[in-house]
C-alpha cells in the first residue's frame, strides 16, 4: 500500500514539473518562435530548391552579369543621358529616375491639391464643400487605371503637330505632348540658379525669422523688400555679370515633330495627372478627418480669445490635425508611388516597363522581379523614414 | 462678504434686450432682458436646458442669436466683424471643460492671443502670463503641457488666459462643472479673489456658496426666459416662483 502510494506520488510529482516546464510562459513563447521560424525557413528553402531545380530544368543562367550587356532598348523619355547602346544597367537606372520623377512631382501636387480640398470640406461656404465633396467621392470611386486610360485618350485626342494648338507665343499643345521654351543652357545660368537657390534658402530663414520676430516684439513688419532683392535682384546681378544669354531654345513645330525647347510627352502627363487627382481625393479626406479631429471646444476657446479664422487654422487647428493626417498621409505617398507603376499601362517608360521589357528580352525574370521589388522597397522604406521622423516632430506631448 | 456694488451708478458691461433664440423649432431663449453694470457680479443657474449657457454664449457671438440686440461695453453684437473682434478682446471666457490648447505648453497658452491679437511683444506676454499664473497660483507649471496637469489646475491656467488678454468682463461657463470635488474649492477660490478685484463677471453656476460670497444678483433660468432674479438672499431666501422652489430642492439636496 504505501509502495503503491509512493509510485503514485512520485508520478504525480513529475507530472506537476512537466506540467509546469509546459505552461511557463516563457518556455511556450519559446516554442511557438521555434515553430513558426522553422515552417518559414522550410517554406524558403522548398521554394529555393524549387526554383533552382527549374532554372537548371531549362538551362537559364541565373545571375546579374546581363546588367552589363548592351540593352538596345528604346527609351523616349530619360534625365539622364541615354541611348540604346547603354547597358541594361544603365536602362534600369533610367526607369527609377522616370518613377522617381513622377512620383515626386505626384506627391507634392497631389499634397497641395488634396489639402486645398480637405479644408475646403470643412468650408462654411455651401457650394465650395459642396463642390469639393463631389470632388472626392468622383475621383475616389473609380479605379486609377481606368481614370489613366480617360486622361491618356483625352491627351491623344489632341491636334497633330501641325495643327498644334498655341495659345501662348512658344508653347505648343499638341498629342506630342506640351512643348514650352527653355533657356539656352551655359554655364552662367547654373551659377544664376545656384544664386537663386541659395537665396530661396535665405529667404525662408528669413521669413521664418520674420514671422517669430513679428510675434516677440508684437508689430507686423513686411519682409517682401528683402525677399524681392534676394529672389530677383540678386540672381539677375549674378546672371548679368556672367553674361549669361537671354536667348530662348524655342520649340519649333518640324514635319511631325517639335524641335527645340523642352517637351512633356503625353505619357508623362496623363500619369501625373491622374495620379494627382485620383490622390488627391484621398489625401483630402485624410486632412478632413484630421481637421475635424479637432474638437468644437478648441474653435470656440481660440475664438472667445479673438484669434482670426486664418490664425485659428495655423497656430491652432493645423499643428494638432498634423498628428492625425501624417500617419495615413505616409501610407497615401506609398499608394502614389506604388501606383505610378501602372505607367506600363499607358506606355510611360517607368522601372516596371523597363524592367519588363528587359525581362522579355534577357528571360532573367527573377533577377528583374527582384530589382523591381528592390526598386520599390527602397523609395517606399525611404517616404516611411522620412515621415516617421517628421511624425515624431509633430506629436503631441500628452502627459 | 462684498460690498454691493450699485448697478446705476455704474456704465453698463452687458446689455441684454428681448433676445430670441431658436435651434429649429426649439425656442432656447425667450425675450431675454439682462442688464450687467460695469463692476458687477451675475450669478447665472437653473435647470439643464433652460438656456442659461446659451444666453452667455451669444453675449461674445459663439452663439447668434436671433431676435434682440445684445451691447457690450458700447458694442453691438451684430454681423460686423470688426464689432466681433472689439468684443472678444474685451470678453474673456472660461469653459466647463476647460479647452486649453494641447500642443502649446500652459505659458504658450496664456501668451498666444495676446502676442496674435493685442501685439504684445513675447517678453512682456511671457512676463505677464507668469504674474497671472502666479495670481492662480501655478507659477511652477508654466511649462508643463495642458495634458501633464490636474482638471483643476487646467481650469485655473483656462481663467489666467483669459485674464492675459486683460479683459473688462469674464464670462463663466459652469467652470467646476466638469471637476472632481476635491478640486472645486481651488477653481472657486480663485474666482472669489477675482471678483474681489472688481471684475465684471457673468457666471453660469450651481456653487450656491460661490453665489452667496460674491454675486450682487442671481438670476434663474428655466425654459429660456428668467424665471426670477434678486440678491442671493431674497432668490435663496425667499423662491416666489414653484419652479424655483423645485430647482433648489433638487440642487440643495445634491450638495
Amino acid at each position: 500500500m504505501t509502495a503503491l502510494n509512493n509510485d503514485i506520488q512520485a508520478h504525480n510529482r513529475r507530472a506537476t514539473m512537466l506540467g509546469s516546464f509546459v505552461s511557463n510562459v516563457a518556455v511556450r513563447r519559446f516554442i511557438w518562435q521555434a515553430l513558426a521560424a522553422l515552417a518559414l525557413f522550410g517554406s524558403v528553402f522548398w521554394l529555393a530548391a524549387n526554383l533552382h531545380h527549374n532554372l537548371a530544368a531549362r538551362n537559364i543562367a541565373s545571375g546579374f552579369g546581363f546588367l552589363t550587356r548592351e540593352a538596345g532598348l528604346p527609351i523616349a523619355e530619360h534625365l539622364i543621358a541615354y541611348t540604346p547602346a547603354d547597358s541594361y544597367f544603365r536602362a534600369l537606372l533610367v526607369g527609377t529616375l522616370n518613377t522617381l520623377s513622377v512620383a515626386f512631382w505626384s506627391i507634392i501636387l497631389a499634397t497641395i491639391l488634396g489639402t486645398a480640398i480637405g479644408v475646403a470640406r470643412t468650408s462654411k461656404n455651401w457650394l465650395l464643400a459642396k463642390l469639393s465633396s463631389i470632388y472626392v467621392d468622383l475621383f475616389r470611386d473609380v479605379p486609377l487605371l481606368l481614370q489613366l486610360f480617360l486622361w491618356y485618350t483625352i491627351l491623344q485626342k489632341l491636334p497633330p503637330v501641325r495643327q498644334a494648338l498655341n495659345p501662348v507665343a512658344g508653347v505648343f499643345l499638341s498629342n506630342r505632348g506640351l512643348s514650352f521654351p527653355v533657356v539656352d543652357w551655359q554655364a552662367a545660368h547654373g551659377w544664376t540658379l545656384l544664386a537663386f537657390v541659395l537665396c530661396l534658402l535665405a529667404t525662408t530663414l528669413y521669413a521664418k525669422r520674420a514671422s517669430r520676430k513679428q510675434l516677440e516684439e508684437g508689430r507686423a513688419k513686411s519682409f517682401w523688400p528683402v525677399a524681392i532683392i534676394l529672389l530677383v535682384i540678386i540672381p539677375l546681378v549674378v546672371g548679368f555679370s556672367l553674361g549669361a544669354s537671354t536667348n530662348l531654345d524655342m520649340p519649333q513645330p518640324k514635319g511631325f515633330n517639335i524641335r527645340g525647347g523642352v517637351t512633356v510627352s503625353p505619357e508623362f502627363f496623363a500619369l501625373l495627372v491622374g495620379l494627382v487627382i485620383y490622390n488627391a481625393a484621398f489625401i483630402a479626406e485624410i486632412v478632413r478627418s484630421g481637421l475635424e479631429s479637432v474638437g468644437r471646444g478648441q474653435h470656440e476657446a481660440a475664438r472667445a480669445l479673438g484669434l482670426h479664422p486664418k490664425n485659428i487654422l495655423t497656430w491652432i487647428v493645423f499643428p494638432q490635425a498634423l498628428r492625425v493626417i501624417v500617419p495615413p498621409l505616409t501610407s497615401q505617398y506609398l499608394n502614389v508611388t506604388k501606383g505610378s507603376s501602372l505607367a506600363v499601362a499607358i506606355g510611360y517608360q517607368d522601372i516596371v516597363s523597363v524592367a519588363t521589357t528587359s525581362m522579355n528580352q534577357t528571360g532573367q525574370s527573377i533577377e528583374l522581379v527582384g530589382v523591381i521589388m528592390g526598386v520599390y522597397l527602397t523609395i517606399s522604406l525611404s517616404i516611411s523614414l522620412l515621415m516617421n521622423i517628421y511624425n515624431a516632430r509633430v506629436a503631441l506631448v500628452e502627459r | 462678504m462684498i460690498a454691493e456694488t450699485d448697478p446705476t451708478t455704474k456704465a453698463t458691461a452687458v446689455s441684454i434686450q428681448k433676445v430670441n433664440k431658436w435651434y429649429g423649432s426649439l425656442h432656447v431663449l425667450r425675450d431675454v432682458d439682462l442688464d450687467v453694470a460695469a463692476g458687477e457680479r451675475v450669478v447665472i443657474c437653473g435647470p439643464s436646458g433652460s438656456g442659461k449657457s446659451t444666453l452667455i454664449r451669444c453675449i461674445n457671438n459663439l452663439e447668434e442669436h436671433q431676435q434682440g440686440k445684445i451691447v457690450v461695453d458700447g458694442i453691438q453684437v451684430d454681423h460686423n466683424i470688426a464689432h466681433l473682434d472689439a468684443i472678444r478682446r474685451e470678453v474673456g471666457m472660461v469653459f466647463q471643460s476647460f479647452n486649453l490648447f494641447p500642443h502649446l505648453t500652459v505659458l504658450e497658452n496664456c501668451t498666444l492671443a495676446p502676442m496674435l491679437v493685442r501685439g504684445v511683444a513675447r517678453p512682456d506676454a511671457e512676463a505677464q502670463a507668469r504674474a497671472y499664473l502666479e495670481r492662480v497660483r501655478i507659477p511652477d507649471q508654466a511649462n508643463k503641457f495642458p495634458g501633464q496637469l490636474s482638471g483643476g489646475q487646467q481650469q485655473r491656467v483656462a481663467i489666467a488666459r483669459a485674464l492675459c488678454m486683460k479683459p473688462k468682463i469674464m464670462l463663466f461657463d459652469e467652470p467646476t462643472s466638469a471637476l472632481d470635488p476635491e478640486m472645486v474649492k481651488e477653481v472657486l477660490d480663485t474666482m472669489v479673489s477675482l471678483a474681489k478685484d472688481g471684475m465684471t463677471m457673468i457666471c453660469v453656476t450651481h456653487e450656491m456658496g460661490f453665489a452667496r460670497e460674491v454675486a450682487d444678483r442671481v438670476v434663474f433660468m428655466d425654459h429660456g426666459q428668467i424665471v426670477e432674479s434678486g440678491s442671493p438672499h431674497s432668490v435663496f431666501g425667499q423662491p416666489r416662483t414653484d419652479r424655483l422652489k423645485l430647482f433648489l430642492g433638487q440642487v440643495l439636496r445634491e450638495h
